[in-house]
């Protein structure tokens, strides 16, 4: 639908291939020199002792902002490039007219790859809604976006490695799927806005044009651009505080008030983080250190998932097109849907 | 020539009026430049994506911010003078 627009990256497809290895070669060389030279800037040039607590620290924090923004703009350029031409647009025609299980299958997994800035959710629900896409498989698609994104897999499998990334991305799913079947049960329309349902829905020309590749590259550079320019600062942030629990806050806090023992600390955990608003950017690190300070699995799941997931925000901006028992509902379903999760994993892990 | 501006009024949406504006300014053109806010109006041109930029009623960029140069040549075979 763009019109056509010169290309930045230019050039033939085999200088850009070209390009892309130089690319890649250059990444691979940075993430195995991070670590060594984060010891050779500290330890050998600035001569401090490595040992130290606040040295520790502060090279803790370099070494880990460093790797987590490599991370971060390689696998979102190479997500971008096999994505270039999935838009919510798109979304909403693969959506519509399929089984309900089918349809809440595909809308939480297609929640997870799409992207979509937050002001763009209002939008979206009417447009999916408004074009009889049902509420439940719309709310199923809301649920995983925020929940499940790359920048929390390339977070959560830096930090937790990748046993917990995948259960992390399977409870995911699974919460979008079963608050969606849940919603679909329920004949909720009632209690979304009147004017969501009169709005006119434009469907936009499905185009034919497939992407070229210097077009997919540039698509993802962009990707790339506005997603790293979102989240750096959460990473920074997110690290400075982790780093701060790693160094400050003494082990045992944590193990006696949020072990595995404690079933409220998965309740706790959940229901402060829900009013919280933070992307996965600014919370994994942060609970990494709660983990690595004896916080159980299960509770630093919850907290984290609640944190991503809603948010005061996003009950204002929702509240344009639900009516309160649906906003609360929904919020409370996640919430318990969330508090679940925690305990299960409390269990398993 | 009327441009609209499909946005909720979020920092991409600002981005995209002034671009625009830069945009028509270079072309020298003279046009009207409106914003739409409202979600319901949004959604009635397919657009779930914002920002968006509607020419003389035709969607022709939504999902991204475009720079001013990339809004110049989508504008620029659209000029009717």
């Amino acid at each position: 639908m763009t019109a056509p627009s010169r290309s930045v990256v230019g050039g033939s497809t085999g200088r850009l291939v070209a390009a892309l290895l130089t690319a890649a070669t250059v990444w691979v060389g940075l993430y195995a020199l991070n670590e060594v030279a984060w010891d050779t800037v500290m330890g050998d040039w600035l001569g401090l002792d490595l040992s130290h607590r606040v040295v520790d620290a502060v090279h803790f924090f370099l070494y880990d902002v460093t790797k987590i923004l490599l991370l971060l703009v390689g696998m979102i350029f190479v997500i971008g490039l096999l994505r270039t031409t999935l838009r919510p647009e798109r979304v909403r025609a693969f959506l519509e007219g399929k089984p309900l299980w089918l349809s809440l299958g595909m809308a939480a997994v297609l929640g997870a790859v799409t992207p979509f800035c937050s002001c763009s959710s209002i939008p979206l629900f009417i447009g999916f809604v408004a074009a009889g896409v049902p509420l439940g498989v719309t709310f199923a698609f809301l649920i995983a976006s925020p929940l499940v994104n790359e920048v929390a897999v390339v977070m959560l499998a830096d930090l937790f490695g990748w046993q917990l990334t995948g259960a992390y991305v399977g409870a995911g799913l699974g919460i979008a799927v079963v608050v969606g079947w849940i919603f679909s049960r329920l004949h909720l329309e009632r209690w979304v806005e009147d004017f969501v349902f009169a709005a006119p829905v434009a469907k936009l020309g499905a185009d034919g044009h497939r992407p070229t590749l210097g077009e997919r590259v540039e698509a993802a550079l962009e990707e790339t651009r506005d997603i790293v320019g979102r989240v750096w600062k959460w990473v920074i942030v997110g690290v400075a505080v982790g780093a701060g629990v790693h160094g400050w806050v003494p082990t045992e806090f944590f193990a006696t008030y949020a072990g595995p023992d404690n079933p409220f600390a998965v309740v706790v955990a959940t229901v402060v983080g829900v009013p919280l608003y933070s992307n996965a950017a600014g919370v994994i690190p942060i609970a990494e250190a709660l983990w690595a300070k004896g916080m159980a699995t299960g509770t630093v799941m919850a907290f984290m998932m609640g944190t991503v997931a809603l948010s005061i925000p996003e009950a204002v901006l929702l509240r344009r097109v639900l009516k309160p028992p649906l906003l609360a509902l929904f919020f409370g379903t996640v919430t318990v849907a969330i508090i679940a999760v925690g305990l299960v994993f409390n269990i398993v892990f | 020539m009327n441009i609209k501006v499909l946005g909720p009024g979020c920092r991409n949406c600002v981005t995209l009026e002034r671009v625009t504006r830069e945009a028509v300014e270079a072309l020298g053109i003279e046009v009207e430049i409106e914003k739409v806010t409202d979600y319901a109006a949004i959604a009635g041109y397919g657009v779930m994506s914002t920002p968006g930029l509607v020419v003389d009623g035709e969607v022709v960029l939504y999902g991204r911010v475009p720079t001013a140069a990339q809004v110049r040549e989508i504008l620029e075979p659209l000029v009717t003078r």
